[in-house]
């Protein structure tokens, strides 16, 4: 293996991990201010310029806050818990195109840490995974606040990730294949799949807010009911490595929309600029592009979260098993009739 | 016109437990609806006062701490009649009164005057009655933004004649003032 991929591919990994951590840093930023937009109010602006500081100035004041450990008899898996959600959190930002390519020093260079095949299965599989890091958290809080939490978080989970599986059956079908590179390269232009498949993106959209543990389906964290939830128990960074997480989940499940369903880094014009700017021009665009989708998701998460109330837990289940997998195999039904409507034609002998 | 169909605020909306339609067991129309809710209250005036650097407008009728005033020659109003302390709704109010010997006609108005006159701040609910009763115009409520300040002894929330004669210079100014125009 020639030395230059493996540069060209830490410093790709060393890039999406400091923008993924960017991201989430100032998703708790923008969070706290649309919510007191929406609420008529101003929010955090005293530290730096538009409180611009404040999201460092809450990670040092979560490193300065003493490390309490409730008695627990799982002290290693009470350390495991947020180090794996941390972990699931930032594994999935491996396999998403950030933009077609670069050409930079007589070579192309893919802005993708891996283009493997298997990119979408690889994506809901670490999704799944990411539930562990809240059940072995709740599990070694030794508190049932903590562990109902845990324990809502993965029957939610569990729920939601089936029919999530089913909307994306619906796109395989049409895209053929589970490469996100050449599901992003499918939707050049404004070829976005979202027109083709908007009963798919729909459920994906309510299933992505239940995955991330986003209202209305926080239940693993209603304040009002479990105290903290899943991370009643936990303080200094470990408690922000939970918070961290969530954001950084909600990032990367807005990216995941944003390749999938609206284009990736795909705008109107791309190739036109390909063509007259250059393909480096064209991606650093294309990559504006992705960051402004990424951008409206996050704030799609917000608004919603302002706004919806939280369900009640069988209304969470009824959802989730008996509305949305049962759509789901619908639109799949559909799907498959519109891709085989010649032969179905044929048969029928139109 | 029965009772049942006036609306003095104009709002009343009569509810009923009606079976919902397919369409708003969705929800999807009621979620869309909160949703512009929401997204419009992000364009209005925010209602905050930023307050180190902005303070809250106070109101016209405001009533802050008590002064007993001086007249124009810099002499206390106050007779001691006692009528603020009769008045004073939560008893906040004493006062003890002395007459006025010889050589004080300059510091005191009228032949008697009030050696001590208290207000115990704890006790003070600033309904003004106190100004309303006096006939001497020696007792008001004004406008100073001061508070009370907190203390751990209830002995400093009682003002005695040192906190709340007005101060000579000012009286002296007021009177120039006066003269001027």
């Amino acid at each position: 293996m020639d030395s230059t991929l493996i540069i060209e591919k830490s410093v790709i990994i060393l890039v999406v991990f400091a923008i993924t951590m960017l991201m989430a840093m100032y998703s708790t930023l923008a969070e706290r201010k649309v919510a007191a937009w929406l609420q008529d109010r101003i929010g955090p602006n005293r530290a730096g310029k538009g409180g611009i500081l404040q999201p460092l100035a809450d990670g040092l004041k979560l490193f300065a806050k003493e490390e309490f450990e409730p008695d627990t008899p799982n002290r290693f898996l009470f350390f495991t818990g947020p180090a794996l959600a941390m972990t699931t959190a930032l594994m999935t930002s491996a396999v998403i195109p950030w933009g077609d390519k670069f050409h930079l020093f007589g070579r192309d260079i893919i802005l993708q840490a891996t283009d493997i095949d298997v990119a979408l299965l690889y994506l809901i599989g670490v999704m799944s995974i990411g539930v562990y890091g809240i059940m072995i958290g709740g599990w070694a809080s030794n508190n049932k606040f903590s562990l109902i939490g845990a324990v809502r978080a993965a029957s939610q989970m569990i729920s939601y990730e089936v029919a999530m599986g089913l909307s994306l059956i619906a796109l395989l079908m049409m895209t053929g294949t589970l490469s996100l590179r050449e599901i992003s390269a499918q939707q050049a232009g404004l070829n976005w799949n979202v027109f083709y498949q908007p009963l798919s993106f729909f459920i994906f959209l309510i299933c992505a807010f239940a995955e991330t543990n986003r209202t209305p389906f926080d239940l693993a964290e209603c304040e009002t009911e479990l105290v903290g939830g899943y991370h009643t128990e936990y303080s200094s960074m470990k408690m922000g490595f939970y918070l961290f997480a969530e954001y950084a989940n909600m990032f990367i499940s807005s990216t995941i929309l944003a390749v999938l369903f609206f284009g990736g880094y795909n705008y109107p014009g791309m190739s036109w600029a390909v063509e007259n700017w250059g393909v480096n021009i064209a991606n650093v665009i294309g990559i504006g592009a992705l960051f402004v989708k990424i951008c409206g998701f996050i704030f799609l998460y917000m608004w919603v979260r302002w706004t919806i109330p939280r369900f009640r837990y069988d209304q969470l289940m009824h959802l989730g098993w008996r509305i949305l997998i049962p759509l789901a195999i619908v639109n799949i039904m559909i799907t498959g009739i519109v891709i085989l409507r010649a032969e179905i034609f044929a048969y029928l002998g139109f | 016109m029965s009772i049942e169909s006036i609306s003095l605020s104009g709002r009343k909306k009569v509810v009923s437990n009606k079976e919902m339609s397919f369409l708003e067991r969705m929800y999807l129309l009621a979620i869309v609806k909160g949703m512009i809710i929401t997204i419009k209250h992000l364009f209005t005036r925010k209602v905050t006062i930023l307050y180190p650097e902005q303070v809250r407008e106070m109101s016209p009728v405001y009533r802050g701490q008590h002064q007993l005033k001086r007249d124009e020659l810099g002499r206390e109003n106050c007779t001691a009649c006692g009528l603020c302390a009769l008045s004073c709704p939560a008893e906040a109010i004493t006062m003890k009164a002395e007459e006025r010997k010889p050589d004080e006609k300059h510091l005191y108005r009228e032949e008697k005057y009030a050696s001590i006159y208290e207000i115990n701040m704890l006790r003070c609910i600033f309904c003004g009655l106190c100004e309303e009763a006096c006939p001497k115009d020696a007792i008001y409520l004004t406008t100073s933004k001061l508070l009370v300040p907190s203390s751990y002894d209830r002995e400093d929330f009682i003002f005695g004649k040192d906190k709340l004669v007005m101060p000579l210079d000012i009286a002296m100014k007021n009177a120039q003032l006066k003269n001027a125009k």
